[in-house]
């Protein structure tokens, strides 16, 4: 085993686990998705505006981090996707964005267009953007319709190393059944997520309740999606790449088959299987205060094992359904050894950041959120 | 004819939103500092009045982070979406730096801002004065590696081109990270937002004085501004000396943009103030090429003698090398240490061809199992790699930016960086003679001082970005090889999609804003 293919190896375990995280930290677009229906007053609005509001930051540098990251480790999967899906990553750029602004925005005098076309941003970024999320990383598994070729930036005329050979540019990745499948994915596990953080969070008695009743509901409808996932998942047929002579050929059941190869990512999903159903029973138990760091634990579990075996053991990561050799895996794609090593250096810094994210989510959440603390003239709030 | 639509389009949209991003960044990064010194003057006399003051300027500074931080994410896409093949050509490099500044800049400022913003009742007077320092200290360590990003693009230092991959790779970290460029770049960009930030600081503050309201709060945070951005124009000013010289060095023909010098001369004077004559069109060179070279340059100028030779090559007999002198050659130049001619454009543009094709051959040999074959590729294309990128263009004119935007930037820039150094200096005396609530004529010039502060921050970009035109990557990728291959219809969509939701979220910015300062820092 080489440096390098460590390496690479390394970088996707990384990209994998933000992405795991920010499947994690989007309960706070679940909980964009509350404002309309389970939120009946303006005060009971206010307060999970507040109680999102205080995070909503992080999920959103998550992105970006995850986006960076893949850049930095994988560029011909970001020249690739993101150049070819176009319409795909600009649908969820514009609803992220309307999100950054709504928090601060929404409760201001002189915001132009009032205080419900922000909320209305805000479930539109919980909902959909959630959705599309899903959508787009179904992609790692169903692949895209691209061609790519490095050796045309030889071509004076016209160097472009990739396109897409359709004029949906992505948007054509929302149709695939599988993709949707993830996306509704995403999105309850979002939603359960947002209801259970209510739960532990907010001081109000009434959200909580209408929370704990949704929550069974959705929570549910999250399990049993995540089961279909599964299902579906296994029967996929994947691309395997042989590392010698780099040509990619067709296997089917291939993460299936990935997941028994490797052993340790089913030990890892059957984990997060776990902590997501002892979440879901601690609700059912009323015993509900810590259900959402339960349950989210197991979906960064869950959502890590499904990425590793998007790429692992010889899988092209972004299969071209044009023409399999176009495909991208973990060694066309990467950086250099030199480029991944020394970023493989940083990293040694992310346990410390955890630190500090850790510790200052403690520190703010200790008290529960309350509408006497939102009324206070002192408290800064949204 | 397709290419080069998508390649204005792809320029448009990423300038269009470039500017927008630098609507809000500058001021959260001079603000967040000035948040941090007056915290800690509650922080250590506990006097209340200091923490109203920092709560008022807080809620300014988190109106123009949110948006800051929405426009922002919009570039980092950019790079993929509307640049793929910039992506991956120098991803190796470029998306290092924006990693890093996920990691350790990001989650540094979006953790600790939170904590600023909500934490007053939350947590402890210490650690909270520790997340407000912290937050400015992130924010600007993102500034550090977008800029280290950025100036890596103009001087390309630290990398080496894998003809098996078709694409430059690191090679030393270290001189990406810190090279004099990047040091340059992150200080003048920042001191320079410091500079902006105070303005803002002082227009506000002068406004409160001009309407008799809020004296003591306007005085003090007119004091704290005043010093501060005195400091930082200074210092703003001494980097820039030192980024015209890295220019001179590194990219000759922005030089010679900025200051309309067609033709170079030994003991060149510097441009204080001129009027272009538009007919001195570079389009027209190639057209009419009798007409074009007849042409004076400048209606009129008002220059210093010897003073560009002496900024550019620290000699004030040097030559400094016009449009003209670079397109055609046959100037001295030192490189690698030996005394030699510049190469004209067009041989360039020869050079960058073979190097292209070199590396076609390369890989067509390498298939083939043909190693002699292989091996004459490698050579041609190490011999002329430098040239790389001038193989794209299609003629020499190609390679000279947007000479009149270029110049009136940056003569607007560096005339508005000396008013404001003026300014700071009066601001600090009428204070110091406590004087300053009573002339209401400075407080109104204040006030206005505020727009033409964010105007020369973007006229700084403007040098930096379109005096760089064509190259994304200064000699090795121009922009119309950095390009997706999407469909123009969809960049235009994007970008009257952008221009919209931009415009609307400004007004609002700016409405929330005037309402958040008519509100004042309260009782």
């Amino acid at each position: 085993m080489n440096m390098l293919y460590m390496l690479q190896h390394y970088w996707w375990l990384v990209v994998s686990l933000l992405g795991a995280l920010l499947v994690f930290l989007l309960f706070v677009q679940g909980g964009q998705t509350l404002l309309f229906g389970t939120a009946k007053t303006e005060d009971e609005k206010s307060l999970l505006v507040n109680a999102f509001g205080h995070k909503w930051e992080l999920t959103f540098t998550t992105l970006v981090t995850f986006g960076g990251a893949m850049f930095a480790s994988f560029p011909l999967y970001y020249s690739t996707s993101f150049g070819g899906a176009y319409w795909l990553w600009i649908t969820i750029l514009l609803l992220f964005v309307i999100q950054a602004v709504s928090y601060e925005f929404r409760n201001k005098a002189g915001n132009l267009l009032g205080k419900r076309s922000y909320e209305f941003f805000l479930f539109l970024n919980g909902s959909l953007g959630t959705i599309f999320l899903g959508i787009a990383v179904g992609t790692f598994f169903t692949g895209g319709n691209f061609v790519m070729d490095k050796m045309e930036i030889t071509n004076i005329a016209k160097p472009v190393i990739s396109y897409w050979i359709n004029s949906w540019h992505g948007l054509d990745a929302a149709v695939v059944p599988f993709n949707i499948l993830l996306g509704i994915g995403v999105f309850l596990a979002a939603r359960t997520l947002g209801l259970m953080y209510v739960i532990g969070n907010i001081d109000n008695a009434e959200l909580i309740e209408r929370s704990r009743i949704k929550v069974k509901i959705t929570g549910s409808a999250f399990v049993v999606g995540f089961v279909g996932i599964l299902i579906f998942l296994s029967m996929l047929t994947g691309y395997s790449v042989d590392r010698e002579s780099g040509f990619i050929s067709a296997v089917e059941h291939k993460y299936l088959l990935n997941f028994l190869q490797l052993k340790w990512p089913v030990i890892m999903l059957l984990a997060g299987v776990v902590l997501v159903l002892s979440g879901m029973t601690m609700i059912f138990l009323k015993r509900d205060k810590n259900s959402f760091y339960v349950t989210g634990g197991g979906v960064v579990l869950a959502v890590w094992s499904l990425l590793i075996v998007a790429a692992f053991n010889n899988t092209a990561f972004f299969p071209s359904n044009v023409d399999a050799q176009y495909s991208l895996t973990l060694y066309n794609s990467s950086s250099s050894e030199f480029t991944l090593k020394t970023m493989a250096v940083v990293s040694v810094l992310i346990p410390f950041v955890l630190a500090y994210i850790v510790y200052a989510w403690r520190e703010m959440t200790k008290k529960k959120i309350s509408t006497e603390e939102l009324e206070d003239p002192n408290s800064i709030k949204y | 004819m397709i290419l080069s639509a998508i390649v204005e389009l792809s320029r448009l949209q990423f300038a269009l939103t470039a500017i927008f991003h630098w609507f809000f960044v500058p001021l959260t990064l001079g603000l967040s500092f000035i948040i941090a010194f007056m915290e800690t003057a509650y922080f250590k006399t506990g006097n209340e009045f200091w923490k109203r003051t920092t709560k008022f300027w807080m809620k300014i500074f988190a109106i123009n982070f949110a948006i800051g931080v929405a426009t922002g994410i919009i570039l980092e896409f950019e790079f993929g979406t509307n640049w793929s093949n910039y992506s991956w050509f120098v991803g190796d490099i470029f998306g290092a730096p924006l990693a890093i500044e996920g990691i350790l800049a990001f989650f540094m400022e979006s953790t600790f801002f939170a904590v600023m913003f909500f934490g007053w009742e939350r947590v402890s007077k210490r650690f909270h004065l520790m997340a407000t320092w912290l937050t400015a200290i992130g924010a600007n360590l993102s500034a550090l590696w977008i800029l280290v990003a950025n100036a890596w693009m103009q001087n390309p230092v630290g990398v080496t081109f894998n003809p098996d991959s078709a694409r430059n790779e690191m090679t030393d970290f270290f001189a990406v990270a810190f090279s004099p460029v990047a040091m340059n770049k992150f200080f003048h960009t920042v001191l320079s937002s410091f500079t902006l930030a105070a303005v803002v600081v002082i227009g506000i503050s002068a406004w409160f004085l001009l309407k008799g309201r809020e004296e003591e709060f306007s005085r003090k945070s007119i004091k704290i501004a005043a010093i501060f951005g005195l400091a930082a124009t200074l210092l703003t000013a001494w980097t820039g000396d030192g980024s015209a010289y890295q220019v001179a060095q590194k990219q000759p023909m922005k030089l010679a943009a900025m200051e309309g010098l067609y033709e170079g001369k030994s003991g060149a004077p510097l441009v204080l103030f001129g009027i272009l004559n538009g007919q001195k069109n570079i389009s027209a060179r190639s057209v009419d090429s009798l007409k074009y070279q007849t042409e004076k340059p400048f209606h009129f100028a008002v220059s210093v003698p010897k003073v560009l030779s002496y900024l550019a090559n620290r000699d004030l007999n040097s030559f400094v090398p016009g449009i003209e002198n670079i397109i055609k050659g046959g100037y001295p130049v030192t490189k690698n240490g030996k005394d030699t001619l510049a190469l004209s454009i067009a041989e360039r543009m020869e050079r960058g061809k073979i190097a292209i094709k070199s590396l076609a051959d390369y890989q067509k040999a390498k298939q083939a199992g043909d190693e002699t074959g292989r091996d004459i590729a490698l050579k041609d294309l190490r011999d002329n790699f430098e040239h790389f990128g001038y193989g794209y263009l299609s003629k020499p004119e190609d390679a000279v930016p947007n000479v009149p935007l270029t110049f009136y930037a940056f003569h607007l820039m560096v005339g508005l960086g000396v008013y404001f150094i003026l300014f700071f200096i009066i601001v600090l005396l009428l204070e110091y003679k406590s004087k300053i609530a009573k002339q209401r004529w400075f407080l109104v010039i204040s006030i206005i001082s505020v727009p033409l502060a964010y105007i020369c921050s973007q006229a700084g970009w403007i040098v930096a970005e379109v005096g760089r035109q064509p190259w994304t990557i200064q000699d090795l990728l121009p922009v119309s090889a950095s390009v997706s291959g999407v469909n123009p219809n969809a960049v235009i969509a994007t970008i009257v999609i952008f221009f919209t939701m931009f415009s609307v979220l400004l007004i609002a910015e700016l409405a929330i804003m005037f309402k958040q300062i008519k509100k004042g820092p309260g009782a």
